[in-house]
């Protein structure tokens, strides 16, 4: 039997103190966690269990940006009155994340945190850098249709994020905040995650004395519209083939701001700044939108089972961002 | 003779709805056994090789371990002779561990047994195996027939074909391919095993308890008399759990090994390799027609995928020779083996995927024709089966397609593609024929009157989740004259009067005739009972006896209870017994025919394809239960849109390791796919077959729907997809 410590924190500080040092894993929601332990994928050797700790409140902050605990369930955060209010996108996106027993049981932070889906990943045999560095990519040359990336990849390792939340966060403005034993840091939401590059196995920059401890959106864009469409196979619990989360705020019919950020398609939360610039200040038609998804897909790698997410991810920019710019209107009270 | 015909065709709930609902209902995975044992399996993560070393020493350390078993330690066993006819079927004809060969990913390569499951499963990751492999593997059908070629299976033919073909003025020429797909019932295969002086007693997830006691006693060389086989309830089996599959093997073998009863539940991942699957095919179908539709050629030529260790023919062109009025036809089957495990029949095997094929040809023709699918088979419709050079005891398809056109409103279509629309969205609609064998099988079976007034019926046979339990109890209560809730069905144990597997939707129209004729021997023997000396009756004349609701009454009206019958007699009950046969030789064809209408969507602006409104209508015979019958056509219907859609196993092309084998990946419907349903069952009793009029329904509702959406995306989209599932990416434009 593979044996494992089982410790439960009572305050981050015990936490972090617990999880330092040792092949440890924090325990959350343990909805990826635990699969890949039972896989034997991972072979932790300490649980540290987190959901005692007192990180479970939504709560406005400075300048109107949005707190929000590290073990907020995905249920909670995606029906919570102010996400549905002000950040429609991220509750669009979590309720088509996974299925509602998963989201009960999912966190905020350890949505964050979830590993990749690739299968080559997931079967403990194939060559793999992430579980194995220095082994190899089986992916590149495998079968890789689904849950395969054609942004951010590397030659090393072209697996999904598969998160649906990150996408949304993504696209909004956010950042983690981060506790050790003795300091605080703060990292911007898009430099959390790291590019797969020659090191697959580093996925986040979350260091072995750290914990998450919240994430905090930017404030809403005023006047602004969202939502976040996700093309998939099946209607429900499938990872997305291509997502999109879209923020569109308007001067009558010019686009004053533009968020733009992807899932299903890059090795990371894919948030797509260039696509925004081109959107800034051009008409809200879907003329500028189709340039907008082209932009953003511009120097994407197809393999040989997922070059179709390409056209895909462009149709869902497109679409999102004409859904978000049509509730720009709505709620601008405009003749729509 | 007093059958209450009021209860045959009703909508009875299942009687053993509370029994699942509440946990009554055991499983095989229930049953526990004093001094149970718990194994798991080691797995070959090559697909071709073999076994160079197995280093178990680290796992023979771990916590509560018993032993691990494998290819150098396991007992030598026998083969099963793999005979339907003796009732012993196996797919997968080698025995587990027979020696250190690997012939596909997923293999049985050890097997450890602990104290629990998960210190077996933990020492299971502890046993090092290491692989001589032969990398040069065949994965994919398309690899095998390019490298190893194909076996001719078997032919038929009629008229000129080829002939025919060539001088008609319109033909279609085009092959169809289809995936592997795996079985993925909620329970996946299970087997307790224990031995007791030298017997051998398995609670097994199969769909035939009688298959599975024969094989288990020709594999342990036993008398079958001394192999006894449980299937109380079964999480649904599609086929999957016909045969003896080798995990049921090893757990018996551990057991005896042991001395001690092993549990084994095969692990989700593993439905994907060593339980069997459904066959990848390609279908090569060319047709011919007149100017007015008149077939003048079909030919339906197929290959599908086999393993080295068994040989498995799909019967793609099952249907094909009898669907349709044609004078010039031909059929194939052949076999190519790929580098992994073995194919089985799963849920309608053979037309499940062949009128995937013909009914998408059939679509083709109509489309170069110029004419309505629905008249072309209309068109082509025979009463005779030209296969058998019989006529159909019972064929309503024309029935079928008046009646689910008129729900569906097939007239309002315009046949141009992409001609229907709804705002963003495309509408297609499309149709196609559904057909499968109305099959019988002898049956055995016993029925009891109590002396408390209830009656019992015993049979070998099994309840797969699809409602025998309720329809025999049906029947019971009709030929016994008593209320539901006084009879008690006994099935899924080998030592019950002899019944079939419960598969090839044969188990209602083998099984009805054999209880009712069993509970009309009951009657006659508590008749017999009563004009005995001691009987209240002993002194009316038996031919004035009548039987009623548990009473017998003589000429007088004068009416006795069974208990009151037996009591003088001093016994406890009245049993009769039946053999019943298989289909009659009465110069008929049996088929079961129906027609699949459906609505798709498809938004080419996000690429996302919908069934949003399914029409069948099913010509079954005599609907015994109106509930358990259209739940089991819907259910069929989603399992074709599944194969439609989603449904496909994939394996590395590298090295034949299937890749999406768990539920997360292995897409089927989930509930936010369903379609609108609209299941109309015709309910024309066919008496040839049997006395009920009763055929089949379990396969008939799953054949034709692939083609039924292919056709209508087609008709949405102009895109003909000729090989399963039609994903979104085969609907998008190269240019987008």
């Amino acid at each position: 039997m593979r044996q494992f410590e089982y410790k439960r924190a009572e305050n981050t500080r015990g936490a972090v103190h617990a999880h330092a040092g040792q092949a440890s894993a924090y325990l959350a929601g343990g909805t990826t966690l635990i699969d890949l332990v039972k896989l034997d994928i991972m072979q932790p050797e300490r649980l540290v269990d987190v959901n005692r700790l007192d990180l479970a409140d939504i709560e406005h902050s400075d300048g109107g940006t949005l707190k929000i605990g590290a073990m907020v369930r995905n249920t909670t955060l995606a029906y919570d009155q102010t996400v549905q209010t002000d950040y429609s996108v991220l509750s669009e996106a979590l309720l088509q994340g996974a299925s509602r027993q998963l989201r009960n049981r999912a966190t905020t932070g350890g949505n964050v945190m979830q590993r990749v889906r690739c299968s080559y990943f997931r079967d403990g045999v194939s060559p793999c850098n992430k579980r194995e560095p220095g082994s190899g990519c089986s992916a590149i040359d495998g079968h890789n249709r689904e849950v395969f990336a054609v942004l951010g990849t590397s030659e090393h390792c072209i697996a999904v994020h598969p998160s649906d939340m990150c996408v949304a966060m993504a696209a909004i403005g956010a950042t983690v905040h981060l506790a050790s034993a003795d300091s605080e840091r703060a990292v911007d939401f898009l430099d959390f995650h790291r590019l797969p590059g020659d090191t697959p196995h580093i996925e986040h920059d979350l260091k072995d004395d750290e914990l998450i401890t919240h994430i905090t959106l930017d404030a809403p864009i005023k006047g602004a519209g969202s939502t976040y469409i996700k093309l998939r196979d099946r209607s429900s619990y499938q990872f997305a083939l291509a997502s999109c989360a879209a923020i569109v705020a308007l001067d009558g019919d010019t686009i004053r701001e533009a968020r733009i950020a992807l899932g299903g398609v890059g090795t990371k939360p894919w948030r797509c700044k260039q696509a925004e610039a081109a959107l800034q200040g051009a008409s809200a038609t879907d003329e500028s939108f189709k340039q907008a998804a082209q932009i953003a897909m511009e120097g994407a790698t197809p393999y040989k089972h997922n070059a179709f997410k390409i056209p895909l991810a462009r149709k869902a920019i497109v679409r999102a961002l004409r859904d978000a710019a049509e509730r720009a209107r709505r709620s601008a009270g405009e003749p729509t | 003779m007093s059958r209450s015909a009021s209860i045959i065709g009703a909508a009875v709930s299942r009687i053993d709805g509370p029994d699942k609902l509440t946990g009554r209902a055991r499983y095989a995975g229930d049953f526990h056994p004093e001094g149970m044992t718990y194994a798991y399996g080691v797995y070959s993560t090559i697909a071709r090789g073999r076994v160079v070393s197995i280093d178990t020493q680290a796992a023979m350390r771990c916590p509560g371990v018993l032993d691990v078993f494998h290819h150098g330690n396991f007992p030598s066993l026998h083969r099963s002779p793999a005979s339907f006819a003796e009732e012993n079927v196996v797919d997968e004809k080698r025995v587990p561990f027979e020696d250190d060969e690997v012939f596909y990913a997923g293999q049985f390569v050890a097997l450890v047994v602990a104290d629990s499951f998960e210190h077996a499963r933990a020492a299971a990751y502890q046993v090092k195996v290491t692989y001589d492999e032969d990398t040069n593997t065949v994965a994919t059908l398309a690899q095998a027939m390019e490298k190893r070629g194909s076996t001719h299976a078997n032919d038929s033919e009629r008229g000129d074909p080829e002939g025919a073909y060539q001088s008609a003025p319109h033909q279609v020429d085009a092959t169809y391919t289809t995936p592997v797909e795996t079985h993925n019932p909620m329970e996946t295969h299970t087997t307790v095993a224990r031995w007791i002086d030298g017997k051998l007693e398995v609670w097994d997830s199969t769909q035939g308890v009688v298959f599975t006691r024969n094989t288990l006693s020709k594999v342990f060389d036993l008398d079958p008399s001394r192999v006894i086989v449980h299937a109380d309830f079964i999480g649904s089996g599609f086929g999957g759990k016909l045969w003896v599959w080798p995990h049921c093997i090893a757990t018996a073998g551990a057991a005896r090994e042991l001395g001690r009863p092993v549990q084994f539940v095969l692990p989700r991942q593993q439905m994907f390799t060593t339980s069997g699957h459904r066959p990848e095919t390609s279908q090569h179908v060319r047709l011919a027609a007149d100017n007015d539709g008149t077939l003048l050629s079909i030919r339906h030529e197929n290959v599908n995928s086999t393993s080295h260790v068994g040989t498995v023919v799909e019967a793609c062109a099952g249907s094909t020779e009898g669907l349709y009025k044609c004078d010039n036809l031909r059929i194939s089957h052949a076999t190519s083996i790929t580098d992994r495990g073995t194919p089985t029949a799963m849920r309608a095997p053979g037309a499940g995927v062949g009128l995937f094929a013909l009914e998408s040809a059939m679509d083709e023709l109509a489309v170069k024709l110029g004419m309505d699918p629905l008249e072309l088979r209309r068109k082509n419709f025979t009463d005779r089966d030209p296969g058998a050079d019989l006529p159909y005891s019972s064929n309503h398809l024309l029935e079928c397609y008046d009646r689910a056109a008129e729900s569906f409103g097939w007239s309002r279509r315009t046949p141009g593609v992409g001609s229907m629309r709804d705002g963003d969205k495309i509408i297609g609609w499309g149709m196609a024929a559904c057909n499968w064998d109305a099959m019988r099988n002898p049956c055995d079976a016993r029925v009891t009157l109590h002396d408390d007034g209830s009656a019992s019926v015993h049979c070998a046979s099994q309840d797969i989740g699809t409602g025998t339990y309720t329809v025999l109890a049906q029947i019971a209560s009709a030929e016994l004259d008593l209320p539901l809730d006084r009879i008690d069905i006994k099935l899924g144990d080998s030592t019950f009067p002899h019944g079939p597997i419960s598969g090839g939707s044969w188990a209602t129209a083998s099984l009805l005739p054999a209880v009712a004729e069993a509970a009309r021997a009951a009657i006659d023997k508590i008749k017999e009972y009563a004009g005995k000396a001691g009987s209240p009756l002993a002194d009316a004349d038996p031919n004035d006896f009548v039987y009623e609701k548990g009473m017998v009454k003589d000429g007088h009206g004068k009416a006795v209870s069974i208990a009151d019958i037996l009591k003088p007699q001093q016994l406890a009950s009245a049993t009769g017994e039946a053999h019943t046969g298989g289909a009659p030789d009465s110069g008929y064809s049996f088929g079961s025919f129906g027609t699949h209408f459906v609505e798709i969507t498809w938004e080419p602006a996000i690429a996302q394809l919908k069934v949003t409104r399914v029409v069948s209508a099913i010509d079954a015979g005599q609907i015994i239960n109106q509930k358990s019958a259209r739940n089991q056509v819907e259910g069929a219907i989603v399992m074709g849109m599944s194969s439609a859609l989603f449904e496909a196993t994939e394996y590395d092309e590298r090295n034949a390791r299937p890749v999406n084998n768990n539920y997360a990946e292995y897409l089927v419907p989930v509930n936010a796919d369903m379609p609108q349903l609209d299941v109309i069952l015709l309910d024309h009793p066919d008496y040839e077959l049997n006395e009920f009029g009763a055929r089949g329904i379990g396969e008939i509702g799953l054949t034709g729907m692939q083609a039924a959406v292919a056709n209508a995306v087609y008709h949405a989209t102009g895109k003909r997809v000729r090989d399963l599932p039609v994903m979104l990416d085969k609907l998008m434009d190269e240019t987008e």
